[in-house]
């Protein structure tokens, strides 16, 4: 396996270093980079910049970037007084883990018994979990909202963390990185007496923190920004996950312009600030898994 | 699963003194299928099970609010082929995959070539791009609308502030879906652009040193070793991009406001809204075994065309 890994010393200079100069091609590549990172931040900053206004200066014309009565902090002040977004936050951090927990704990066993553990069945179960990786999960909300008010799980964690904690694709990354572990420290540690359980614990596990950090990563994200299945299942608006409180805020709001922006800067906020201090180890998790482990 | 549930004699213990070459077998035999329990429930009832019953609910006038429940043969599926609506949304869903697809490569590969030329600031560069990946399709929805705003949108804005005229965005049918496709590529070309970084930063450097010692210049290079060492990532690329648009629902349903329209329906728009805001879970569910099958045919025609390509 070539876990392909953005290095972070490793500025390609498609030149020779003596070659290094700022001829036209590169003055070009900068000026459309820069060009490009321009417009992909601008609606950001916009905003940003709308969410620092009072609602009469967003709500009239002209556009501007700072409004008429200046900058406030009003919006943002509004919504953590009398919102739900801090509740929903929490919501939003405690399905988001546990999903994580829960997947990639299940997915790294599973894993580990089809790369190393002969059973009976193994060949099958693994060809239909694999095959599962073409289902879209789209295609099963009516089924697993049938599912869900038969369970009577409608409007609760469970309703809103286990439908989502099955990753067929993570099973099949985490056993080739399993496949390629060399088998001689799990045999020594098994001559020595220990169960399965405790190598796969002490010895597996330890080995796999790579993969695992990716894998975490990806779910993580995923769960985070989940938007369909949480709308269907909750609908009690204590319980709801960030992208779906915002949305029944947004209709229920209508134009309240500077306050849509400030809730949507503050549901952003948590994974960018994550990003800026993890942004290799996310980068990667992002690359490695997305190539689905190759 | 303990020490002890590990190393218990299974119950169909082979004939003592009979050699046994199926020991490895059976003595994994427990630990397998604990190790696979955990996993396997979970996948039993949150997958198989629904796969099935879905299935099942395709064949009955099962409702939402519980009435029905009688088998009706293929009267859902009958129903849903006549029906123009469905044809409508899954050729809108194949629209808004080709338009999207495109540029979220294409886009995402001049980006990724040209970070990777060693220009300074990378780290910016690659928070500019990826960053919006980050955010949740309503916070994404949520600012291109205010963008896309007929009135105050900043869009509109720049647009008469160049002398152009200002546009009906999401408004207008015919602009719609293509006003939710830029806001797509917008927030979903990071994703893409990763994978390229990573591939291009797998090619060895070897290949680049022989290349400039033989006098090729940088564009030879382009051509010669960069693009086609990018081509296995292209073809992955591509295949995730056509399934993820596929699947598209929440920056539609969210863009529109939650209101179904003729241009821009989507497939799973189409389900979740016979379900869920007709009630029709039977009729819902044949349409979402339609549309996998027609995801599946899309997958299969990808397949082929790669393996006709790499052979």
């Amino acid at each position: 396996m070539t876990v392909a890994i953005p290095r972070r010393d490793s500025i390609r200079r498609p030149g020779k270093p003596g070659e290094k100069r700022y001829g036209a091609g590169r003055i070009a590549a900068f000026a459309v980079l820069v060009v490009l990172a321009v417009s992909w931040l601008l609606p950001i900053a916009w905003a940003v910049a709308t969410s620092l206004q009072t609602e009469a200066d967003a709500g009239s014309a002209p556009v501007s970037w700072i409004g008429e009565s200046g900058v406030t902090f009003a919006a943002y002040a509004k919504l953590l007084a009398e919102g739900n977004v801090p509740l929903w936050a929490v919501n939003s951090v405690l399905s988001s883990v546990a999903i994580t927990l829960i997947t990639v704990g299940t997915s790294a066993m599973a894993a580990y018994a089809f790369s190393r553990l002969d059973f009976r069945g193994r060949t099958w179960l693994y060809a239909v979990s694999i095959a599962s990786i073409m289902v879209p999960p789209q295609v099963l909300i009516i089924p697993l909202y049938y599912q869900m008010l038969a369970f009577n799980m409608v409007d609760t964690y469970w309703g809103l963390i286990l439908p989502q904690v099955i990753a067929p694709a993570m099973v099949f990354i985490l056993k080739k990185f399993f496949d390629q572990l060399p088998v001689e420290l799990e045999e020594a540690a098994r001559v020595d007496g220990a169960s399965r359980l405790r190598v796969f614990w002490s010895i597996v596990l330890p080995l796999s923190r790579p993969i695992l950090a990716a894998v975490s990563i990806f779910v993580f994200i995923g769960a985070w920004n989940n938007f369909l299945w949480p709308f269907l299942v909750i609908n009690d608006t204590t319980l709801m996950t960030l992208p779906v409180g915002l949305q029944t805020v947004k209709s229920a709001f209508g134009v309240q312009y500077a306050e849509n922006m400030a809730m949507s800067i503050l549901a952003a906020l948590p994974l960018i600030v994550l990003f800026l201090f993890f942004q290799r180890q996310i980068i990667k998790g992002i690359a490695t898994t997305g190539f689905g482990g190759t | 699963m303990t020490t002890t549930a590990t190393q218990r004699p299974p119950a169909t213990a082979p004939a003592p003194g009979k050699p046994a070459p199926r020991r490895p077998r059976r003595r994994d035999g427990l630990a397998g299928w604990g190790f696979f329990a955990p996993f396997g429930v979970l996948f039993a009832v949150f997958m198989l099970w629904p796969i099935g019953h879905g299935l099942y609910l395709s064949f009955t006038d099962q409702s939402l609010t519980g009435s029905g429940g009688d088998l009706v043969g293929f009267a859902n599926y009958l129903e849903a082929f006549a029906e123009a609506e469905m044809w409508q949304s899954i050729g809108n869903t194949l629209w808004f995959t080709l338009l999207s697809t495109v540029p979220l490569v294409l886009i995402a590969l001049v980006m990724a070539l040209l970070v990777e030329q060693g220009l300074p600031g990378k780290w910016l560069w690659r928070l500019a791009f990826f960053m919006p990946y980050l955010l949740a399709s309503t916070v994404v929805s949520l600012i291109w609308i205010w963008l896309f705003n007929p009135q105050l949108g900043a869009i509109n804005s720049v647009l008469t502030g160049i002398g152009l005229p200002a546009q009906p965005w999401l408004q207008d049918p015919s602009l719609s879906m293509v006003s939710i496709v830029i806001a797509t590529i917008w927030w979903t070309v990071g994703f893409n652009f990763l994978l390229y970084i990573a591939a291009i930063q797998g090619i060895p450097d070897q290949h680049y040193e022989a290349a400039s010692l033989d006098g090729a210049g940088k564009w030879r290079q382009l051509f010669s070793i960069t693009l086609p060492q990018l081509a296995p990532t292209t073809v992955v690329v591509v295949i995730l991009q056509v399934l993820a648009s596929l699947k598209v629902f929440d920056q539609i349903y969210q863009m529109m406001n939650q209101v179904v329209t003729p241009s821009t329906q989507s497939a799973i728009v189409y389900i979740f809204d016979s379900g869920f805001t007709g009630y029709r879970f039977g009729y819902a569910s044949a349409v979402s075994y339609i549309f996998f099958a027609v995801v599946l045919l899309v997958s299969l025609v990808q397949f082929r065309i790669t393996a006709r390509k790499g052979s």
